[in-house]
């Protein structure tokens, strides 16, 4: 079974300290599922804002093409440098952030939507019901996940939108799975033996009383699942098999930058540390997340 | 009168946690056992008495702080280090725990976990294994020699049990812990357990502290027993005493609530009111806010007096507490003794 | 029979249906290819004539199930067909290139476990700075695309230090040393996310188990600390811990697919990528039938390991 899980720390939260604002901050971030998973919002929000206004907050226009400034190095203008057409690099991380963010975050919501309702049925109906729904998804698991995605990218051809059909089927598995999981314990809990006992018809006890108390882990293992998805993008562009030029992508401009890297470094290390930030990002909320979350504490 | 083995002075146990207020789980408790006594420290879940046997053996968490004495065969255990404390363990202290089905490691023979309690003291590995088939022998599974190698799972809870306690024993520890040992078992099997462990003390001589819930255990087994409350001692006294002229309130409902043929159908007996908070717990006697005998003096916690004849009470309407603390005028309305 | 045989043989048995269906799939690959697969395969050289052939040695206007039986049983045979683009039987491809990927994907195993195992269990008993440290690592090296964190290590030891090569390939039988030399970076890249993976796994393994009531036990009879934890800790936390490795040993083939591309490494999954990048359908079934069926075999490996091993397992005694 790959589940992709990491934990970070499972001590409790450190203390805020004292004073004003931070206890203020504090209480915000236990609100939100604790510190770690505050942090992840704060950055993947500053993340997806900056994609979204790219156009605008974006210096210099990403694909005008500069030969004066061939591999030119960071300055003020250009916080990144130039890639090898003159390029700034700093204007097309920005807008790489579009393609990585709606390929991760898409993907994942659209496993989830498949994902839900089959892991529901599942788990709350099981026996040949569970069969059915559940054995082929795990015929998609007899795959490494790399080479699942490549291969339907070679049926499909190559391009982002393939890439992001790819690992939600990739992913779909994993998350009716979590779904199950949770399902197949929340359906013993004493208010679903209420509802049933009040005459609630199957479906209407699914959806208002099983489902929302088993969405948690799911969360949690789409927050992951997404940070994930980032990456595999990432790498699929890489190879030439994800996102395809002239769109930006962080894979294809990673690939690019290894051509130059002994001259000009900037080119690969920016657009490397760009993925690092927003896998950072996912994985910070799914992680604390976890703690709120955890499987175990649903059957409190 | 002998030495006493165990001897605990006056023992309190708080949990710290950060940005929690601490649990005060054991309040200045004082008791004895002495050699080839079985004292029962009996009480309602939650009321410190596995905290005070951990506190005994020295595995309570970090979190805890323990202050008063212990004392085992004249040497203080509170602030041993470690290591020392260790060498003690499963040698002159041994402790028996509750589930039989989770306290052997799965992963390695019946044999093996005995004779790990000899070579954790300097056995070598032959005298271990000696030794291990010995124990087997003496607590009751047969053939020994060929169910050495066995894993645990391939024993009953009962059967378990037995080779815990052969475990525990395998040193002839002076003093054996016992917590809560039958709770997990079935009754017909509690009872051959019960026997084995009398057995233990005719045998060897071992001075028993058994922790239990269940007055019938207790009623089985114990020379003394000790009655626990919310952390508190209240009161001590031979078996015989407790139960035939109870004098605290609580030991009082206690005995009341156990369900006996002589009742009446109809409702069964209840304490009124509900275990304190032990963050918070109330001033003086923590049994006072549901105690029938309820009087002003109880803000202030009353002392464990002795009658002169070895029977203990901490209730400020017994005259032996009044007395010991200096104030026999009667204070309240009909009280015990 | 045991129970324990029995989910052996049942778990051999289902093996059978996934393989089958994964056979399936990859045989399918081709053929859901929108347009003609051969003409685009072919390419530049795709003349009626080259087209007419070869689409009837592939036998593709018979009845699907004939070709999909034809197929396997070829690849029972061990004939996998041909490559037309470099004109190889595609068997002598695959065996030419399996062992790189097998080298590079045991070697990052044995890294990672060397690194993470102990680097656990150090964390698991020795909380504070350690287990902080150790927990930073795990999420930097989640958060590192590994492809990427391979480039830096070429930065870091060719670039500027000039130790290492930052591609190429000498079979081991060759030149052992020279095949180390370039394996060391690819396998630090894909190891070392790796590593990370298997400390959390063992750190979570080892801090479960010894919080377990029969450790409490053990205590209890005063066995030494360090025997508590290497011997009675570690053997109960690994099965988990084993467990984990077999699946993550068909994570690693996956991750091996970028990393040999990275490193211009002779594998399968260069091999792939390049015949994808190309149109090359019959490479890339060929490859991808080859890891994904040595990916079922890993885990079948492991979920029998797991079942062998497990002492609960064995069925029940008395009561």
């Amino acid at each position: 079974m790959t589940t992709m899980d990491v934990t970070l720390s499972d001590g409790p939260d450190v203390a805020p300290r004292e004073g004003r604002v931070r206890s203020a901050l504090g209480r915000i971030a236990r609100r939100m599922g604790g510190r770690e998973a505050a942090t992840g919002m704060l950055i993947l929000g500053i993340l997806i804002l900056v994609a979204l206004f790219a156009p605008w907050l974006a210096p210099h226009d990403p694909e005008a093409i500069e030969p004066g400034r061939v591999l030119a190095a960071p300055d003020l203008a250009h916080p990144f440098g130039s890639d090898t057409l003159g390029r700034d690099v700093f204007s097309r991380v920005l807008f790489a952030y579009r393609v990585s963010l709606v390929v991760s975050v898409g993907s994942v919501l659209a496993a989830l939507l498949i994902g839900i309702p089959l892991g529901l049925l599942a788990g709350y109906r099981g026996g040949w019901v569970d069969t059915v729904l559940m054995r082929p998804l795990d015929l998609l698991l007899a795959l490494p996940a790399m080479l699942l995605a490549v291969s339907l990218i070679a049926i499909l051809g190559p391009g982002a939108v393939v890439a992001l059909i790819a690992i939600a089927i990739i992913y779909l598995p994993i998350l009716a799975r979590v779904i199950r999981g949770s399902v197949l314990v929340v359906r013993t809990e004493a208010y679903v033996e209420g509802a049933k006992a009040r005459g609630v018809g199957g479906l209407g006890i699914m959806r208002r009383h099983v489902l929302p108390n088993s969405l948690g882990p799911a969360i949690v293992q789409a927050s992951i699942l997404m940070g994930f998805a980032l990456q595999i993008e990432a790498a699929l562009s890489f190879l030439g098999l994800g996102t395809q030029p002239p769109t930006p992508s962080l894979g294809v401009m990673l690939a690019e930058g290894r051509d130059v890297l002994a001259q000009a470094w900037w080119v690969e290390v920016f657009p490397g540390l760009a993925i690092v930030l927003a896998v950072l990002a996912f994985i910070l909320i799914g992680d604390g997340l976890r703690a709120r979350f955890d499987p175990r504490r649903l059957a409190e | 009168m002998t030495e006493p083995l165990l001897v605990v002075d006056d023992l309190s146990i708080r949990y710290t946690a950060p940005r929690r207020p601490a649990v005060r789980a054991v309040e200045g408790i004082s008791f004895e056992v002495r050699p080839g006594e079985i004292v029962a420290l009996v009480g309602e879940s939650g009321c410190g008495k596995s905290t005070t046997a951990m506190a005994i053996m020295g595995l309570l968490p970090s979190t805890a702080a323990v202050t008063g004495r212990i004392s085992v065969a004249g040497r203080d255990l509170v602030g041993l280090p470690d290591e020392a404390m260790r060498e003690l363990r499963g040698n002159r202290i041994g402790m028996v725990f509750q589930d039989p089905l989770t306290s052997l490691d799965p992963s390695f023979s019946i044999g093996d976990q005995i004779a790990a309690t000899v070579r954790a003291h300097g056995g070598s590995g032959p005298q271990a294994r000696r030794r291990a088939i010995e124990l087997l022998a003496e607590v009751g599974i047969p053939a020994p020699e060929e169910r050495y190698g066995d894993p645990p799972h391939r024993f009953s809870g009962g059967m378990r049990q037995r080779v815990v306690i052969a475990a525990a024993i395998a040193n002839n520890p002076a003093l054996l812990l016992a917590d809560e040992p039958t709770t997990a078992l079935d009754v017909t099997i509690q009872a051959q357990i019960l026997a084995l462990l009398r057995t233990l003390r005719d045998t060897h001589g071992t001075g028993i502290l058994l922790i239990a819930h269940d007055l019938g255990v207790v009623a089985q087994l114990a020379d003394r027993v000790g009655v626990m409350y919310a952390g508190q001692l209240v009161e001590t006294a031979s078996v015989e005493a407790i139960f035939a002229a109870p004098r605290h309130p609580y030991t009082r409902a206690l005995l009341a609530a156990q369900p006996t043929g002589a009742q009446q159908a109809g409702t069964l007996q209840v304490i009124e009111g509900q275990v304190p908070d032990l963050t918070a717990p109330p001033p003086g006697c923590r049994f006072a806010p549901r105690c029938p005998l309820v009087h002003e003096a109880c803000v202030m916690l009353p002392p464990l007096a002795d009658d002169g004849a070895g029977h203990r009470v901490a209730c400020w309407a017994t005259e032996q507490t009044r007395r010991a603390a200096g104030r026999p005028e009667a204070t309240s309305t009909a009280g015990a003794s | 029979m045991s129970p324990r045989m029995w989910f052996i043989v049942r778990r051999l048995l289902m093996t059978i249906p996934i393989l089958v269906a994964m056979s399936i799939f990859v045989f399918l690959m081709i053929r859901l290819v929108p347009g003609d697969p051969v003409t685009t395969m072919l390419g530049f050289r795709a003349t009626p004539e080259n087209v007419a052939t070869i689409r009837a040695e592939l036998g593709l206007d018979q009845p699907l199930i004939q070709q999909y039986l034809d197929w396997i049983s070829g690849i029972l045979r061990g004939d996998f067909g041909q490559d037309y683009i470099s004109g190889a039987p595609l068997s002598e491809l695959l065996a030419q290139r399996l062992p790189v990927t097998l080298e590079l994907t045991v070697l990052a195993m044995v890294f990672a476990v060397l690194i993470g195992v102990p680097l656990g269990v150090m964390a698991a008993i020795r909380p504070g700075w350690l287990r902080r440290g150790t927990g930073v690592f795990v999420i930097g090296a989640v958060s590192i695309p590994d492809f990427w964190l391979g480039i830096m290590l070429v930065l870091l030891f060719t670039a500027t230090l000039h130790l290492l090569p930052p591609s190429g390939y000498v079979p081991i039988a060759e030149d052992p040393i020279g095949n180390l030399r370039y394996m060391i970076l690819p396998v630090l890249t894909l190891g070392i996310a790796e590593a990370a993976y298997i400390l959390r796994t063992t750190r979570g393994a080892m801090e479960e188990t010894l919080s377990a009531p029969f450790i409490t036990f053990h205590r209890a009879k005063g066995v030494p600390h360090r025997t508590i934890v290497f011997r009675h800790a570690l053997r109960n936390a690994s099965l988990p811990i084993i467990t984990v490795i077999g699946i993550q040993f068909g994570v690693l083939l996956g991750g091996a697919i970028v990393v040999e591309s990275l490193f211009a490494l002779p594998g399968v999954g260069r091999l792939i990528v390049t015949a994808v990048n190309q149109r090359n359908y019959l490479v890339v079934q060929g490859g991808v039938l080859l890891i994904a069926t040595l990916f079922i075999f890993v885990n079948l490996v492991t979920d029998v390991l797991y079942v062998w091993l497990n002492p609960r397992l064995e069925g029940s005694g008395q009561g």
